[in-house]
């Protein structure tokens, strides 16, 4: 069946978010800011501080719970993005 | 993305090519003035099913059919039905596409009904012979530019014109996948073409000029000034050692259909 023809689009620079955020526990910190962490679902992730939390000097150590964004495209790799009292 | 197929997803596709040629042929067989296209199509369908296959077009989009059947100046996507019948003298693309494991494969061919005038006979078969040009392109380090430009100069040194509004395109997993392969254009533009990559090209050619307009049905295409026109369809891989036509057994040779 042929296509009709379709305008190519343009990429669209929206930045979407397709980010997965899970609630996880530091295991333990790495070289450079970075972090092991286990998710609810017993994975492992290596997960980096986010770049609002430096800014904000705020501290992470292991057996925090912290909130982690996936991406869609590599699970196994994750952002901090929130530390939990 | 233009996905490349394995060897082994090459072979899934060729069965699936396989079941698409085997009916054409057919039918091909089973055309006769006073045929509906109709038939045509319930035997398309009734032999995809036989075969464990699916046929690709029904449902798609919405269309209603299984194969498009498209009668002198109907370009592509003319939906059969019962009350539509051929005349001796008439020329008429059947496309059929099917899906078999995941994966599919799509063709097409136009025939001649009876004895048909000189003049849709060359039209014919310089539509068929722009598609064997094509396909010869298919090689890797070719780039897509060099498939499109054959057949838009094969087809107008005759004195035909190219449609612009339909193109081909690349095929696998699913029906439709990038890229899209116009029959019109420069050479040596466009992707290059790498082993894998899985293209189904068909060239449409009309007799006066290109501008094709759909009709109130939503899908039958026609030349908008009412000359004939042709189509041929092959779903075409490529391998190191140039094209392998997807959709007519492997042993085949001579011209594509």
């Amino acid at each position: 069946m042929a296509r009709p023809v379709k305008e190519k689009k343009p990429n669209d620079s929206s930045g979407k978010e397709d980010a997965i955020e899970v609630m996880a526990t530091v295991i333990e910190p790495l070289p450079n800011a970075m972090f092991r962490v286990e998710l609810e679902n017993k994975h492992r992730v290596l997960a980096h501080i986010s770049g609002k939390m430096r800014k904000n000097f705020i501290r992470i150590l292991p057996g925090d719970r912290v909130a982690v964004e996936l991406s869609p495209y590599d699970l196994t790799r994750g952002r901090i993005v929130y530390r939990y009292k | 993305m233009i996905v490349c197929k394995s060897s082994a997803e090459l072979e899934k596709m060729h069965q699936a090519g396989l079941i698409v040629w085997g009916a054409l042929e057919k039918m091909r067989g089973m055309i006769r003035p006073g045929i509906s296209t109709k038939e045509l199509d319930q035997f398309a369908e009734a032999y995809t099913t036989e075969h464990h296959a699916r046929p690709a077009f029904k449902g798609y989009r919405g269309y209603p059919g299984s194969v498009c059947t498209s009668i002198n100046q109907e370009v592509v996507h003319g939906i059969p039905s019962a009350s539509r019948r051929v005349a001796e003298g008439d020329i008429l693309s059947m496309d059929f596409g099917v899906e078999l494991g995941g994966y599919f494969a799509d063709a097409a061919l136009t025939v001649p009904v009876g004895k048909i005038r000189p003049e849709r006979e060359k039209l014919l078969r310089v539509t068929r012979e722009s598609l064997d040009r094509a396909i010869d392109k298919v090689r890797p380090g070719n780039r897509l530019g060099d498939v499109s430009a054959a057949v838009q100069q094969w087809v107008e040194k005759e004195g035909f014109s190219v449609v612009r509004e339909f193109v081909g395109h690349g095929i696998g997993t699913k029906m439709h996948e990038e890229p899209q392969v116009p029959n019109y254009g420069p050479p040596s533009q466009g992707p290059r073409l790498l082993e894998g990559m899985v293209l189904a090209i068909e060239p449409m050619v009309n007799t006066g000029s290109p501008a094709v307009k759909v009709l109130e049905d939503g899908w039958t295409a026609v030349t908008a000034d009412s000359s004939d026109s042709a189509h041929f369809e092959h779903t075409v891989a490529v391998t190191a050692n140039g094209p392998w036509i997807l959709t007519r057994p492997r042993e085949s040779a001579g011209p594509c259909w």
